[in-house]
């Protein structure tokens, strides 16, 4: 009796045995390795510290350097002309067309100043400045907004000048003035750069778990050995309960190397340089692995179903990669379409982990009630998405190869 | 004991098994021969429940397969014809994985470990990764992985296909004493030597239907051949998909 109750119980744990066969295999597996703990979790940080900091580079040097400008008539207007060179600006020789020089991109902007200039301005007659961009060059609205804003200020001081030279208060030509607010936080200045960060997770998980997917269903299929593992007396669903397990550690194991890696990385991020502010500490990976934990089963279950509707490794392949276009739908949204998040959209798988991760970032942090229709309605979905490849593992043709 | 009555099942329009009935007994080797395509593998695949019939019955030690396919499995030793070893485990590895997945004590599992290990004669590939192996390092290796749990039936699928003579010799030997020990033994082959010199009992398949259910002895007597091999073809109605 006693030995028939111990056979139950070791049998109960089949489920971890194949649990433990899948890991220690896929761990022997370089390609599987390089993938779920090298590659996928550590290139998006490494990418992310590079743009990043191209960008902050970028941004910086626009505004400490010189700026060359080609100007045509400098000689009618050296005051004009000292005022820009104030500013950090260098007149470049003047240009035949500098309406092509830019359209060709050989200047950013282009000034021309009048040959009446002179003779205009000692009337106290407006006179014109004309100023050569191109709009669609978007690298360039640096540029062009501050010689403008350099050409503006100039006109600004030289009228309020006229104006009590003739005993008038400044203020008679500008009835209305703009003080300008900006809300913006030093985090969520960060959220705009940062919009894709969640894709960067999603992918992880992804990556870390694709390979054993792949392998535990259309290649133990193409190998042949699932016919075999089904001639023992295991029931299918704890067979498939086991292979889930294993597919969920490995990209549970991926998310958590590259929320480290982001953790030691953010650090190196001269987010306070463009005036941000960037958490990528503890409480950022904790807020996002406890959102994740139940996209990581959801993950999985869809995995494991694409491919055992391949009839082989190679068409899983295929699938799987495109089943990697999904995820990158919230984040495209949210990027470009500036929704205002509902309490339903939590609840919506991947949608609702892009946004509570933004949250955390923005610095509001997720709220409770956040946090369970996060966890609840990604959970449903990945039951339902369990249910249904576990129905799929029962079918007759699953196991058969040839 | 496997008892099989009446076996359908059907692949679309193609019927590939057709009606087969026939009974394994225990300490006995029985063979079931027929050509390529005549429904072997399909009616083996019912036996271990991979696949269910469409009509009729399989009853293993008295247990009907598709009320507790369960308790089945669990008295059933396959050889499937899709050896399908795990590539990146040792030949002890694969042979452990099946013997948890079976329950079995771990006590018992180093007993009876030791006794395949044995018989097989493989003790110098047991730590070595199955990838690279030879077709009989690989047959050993997958019937230890499938007996490792004492099984009572064996159902074995064209086991010596593949194999050089001193392999096939080795694991007709092996067939004996598992005949020796009392077991039922169930294999599949289209070899007819290879079943007239190791079979109790024939059951020759063509088309999906048991053409012939004797003793090789029987066999001759009945078709007035003494060469089993005249007698297999005048059975079969032809010399398609035999091998000799």
């Amino acid at each position: 009796m006693s030995t028939v109750m111990a056979s139950k119980t070791r049998r109960a744990g089949t489920a971890f045995t194949v649990f433990l066969k899948e890991v220690r295999e896929n761990l022997r597996d370089r390609r599987t390795l390089t993938s779920a703990f090298l590659t996928g979790p550590l290139l998006g940080p490494l990418l992310f510290v590079m743009l990043v900091n191209v960008q902050v580079n970028r941004e910086l040097d626009k505004a400490d350097q010189p700026l060359h400008v080609p100007v045509i008539g400098a000689q009618y207007a050296p005051h004009l002309v000292d005022a820009l060179k104030e500013g950090g600006i260098v007149p470049d020789a003047p240009v035949a067309d500098p309406g092509m020089a830019v359209h060709k991109q050989d200047a950013d902007v282009a000034l021309r100043i009048a040959a009446d200039y002179g003779k205009a301005w000692r009337k106290g007659e407006p006179v014109q400045v004309e100023l050569f961009y191109d709009s669609s060059r978007r690298d360039t609205a640096g540029a062009v907004e501050r010689v403008s804003r350099l050409v503006e200020t100039y006109a600004r001081q030289q009228g309020a000048m006229r104006l009590v030279a003739r005993g008038l208060a400044p203020g008679t030509a500008w009835p209305v003035q703009v003080a300008k607010r900006d809300q913006a936080t030093p985090q969520s200045r960060a959220v705009l750069m940062f919009a894709m960060l969640p894709y960067f997770f999603v992918i992880t998980l992804f990556m870390g778990g694709m390979y054993l997917a792949i392998d535990l269903t259309a290649g133990e299929r193409e190998r042949q050995s699932l016919e075999p593992l089904f001639a023992n007396p295991v029931a299918r669903w704890k067979i498939l309960v086991g292979k889930l397990a294993a597919i969920c550690a490995f990209s549970l194991a991926s998310l958590a190397i590259t929320l480290l890696a982001f953790a030691v990385v953010g650090r190196f991020i001269p987010a306070e340089k463009l005036g941000m502010e960037l958490d990528l500490g503890w409480h950022f990976a904790g807020t996002v692995l406890l959102l994740m934990l139940p996209l990581v089963l959801l993950l999985a279950a869809l995995q494991t179903l694409v491919a055992a509707f391949a009839k082989s490794y190679r068409e899983a392949q295929t699938y799987i990669s495109l089943l990697l276009m999904v995820p990158l739908i919230p984040s495209a949204l949210l990027a470009f379409l500036p929704i205002k998040a509902q309490a339903w959209m939590y609840a919506v798988p991947l949608l609702g982990q892009n946004l509570g991760i933004m949250q955390q970032l923005r610095g509001d942090g997720v709220s409770g009630e956040q946090f369970v229709l996060c966890l609840a309605g990604t959970l449903a979905a990945a039951l339902v998405a369990v249910g249904i490849t576990a129905q799929l593992y029962r079918s007759e043709k699953l196991a058969i190869s040839a | 004991m496997i008892e099989v009555r009446d076996l359908h099942k059907a692949f679309g329009a193609v019927k590939a098994v057709d009606g087969v009935s026939f009974t394994a007994r225990d300490g006995e080797i029985t063979g079931l021969l027929g050509p390529n395509g005549a429904g072997k593998t399909t009616t083996l695949r019912m036996l271990y429940t991979l696949m269910t019939p469409d009509r009729g019955q399989v009853l293993v030690d008295g247990v009907d397969a598709t009320v507790d396919p369960l308790a089945v499995r669990r008295t059933l030793g396959v050889l499937p014809d899709a050896r399908g070893l795990y590539k990146r485990l040792t030949a002890r590895e694969n042979i452990e994985y099946f013997a948890r997945l079976q329950g079995i004590d771990e006590a018992v599992l180093r007993m009876r470990h030791e006794a395949l290990v044995d018989a097989l004669e493989m003790r110098d590939i047991l730590d070595r990764r199955t990838e690279g192996f030879s077709q009989g390092q690989r047959v050993k290796t997958a019937i230890a992985r499938a007996l490792i749990h004492d099984p009572r039936n064996v159902i074995l699928d064209e086991p010596t296909n593949g194999l050089d003579v001193m392999a096939t010799r080795g694991l007709r030997r092996f067939m004996q004493q598992l005949k020796g020990e009392g077991r039922c033994v169930l294999f599949s082959s289209h070899i007819m030597q290879e079943v007239a010199a190791l079979c109790d009992r024939i059951v020759v398949i063509a088309r999906g239907r048991v053409v012939a259910d004797e003793t090789p002895d029987a066999l001759r007597a009945q078709t007035g051949e003494t060469n089993l091999e005249d007698a297999f073809v005048k059975i079969i109605g032809s010399e398609e998909g035999l091998a000799a």
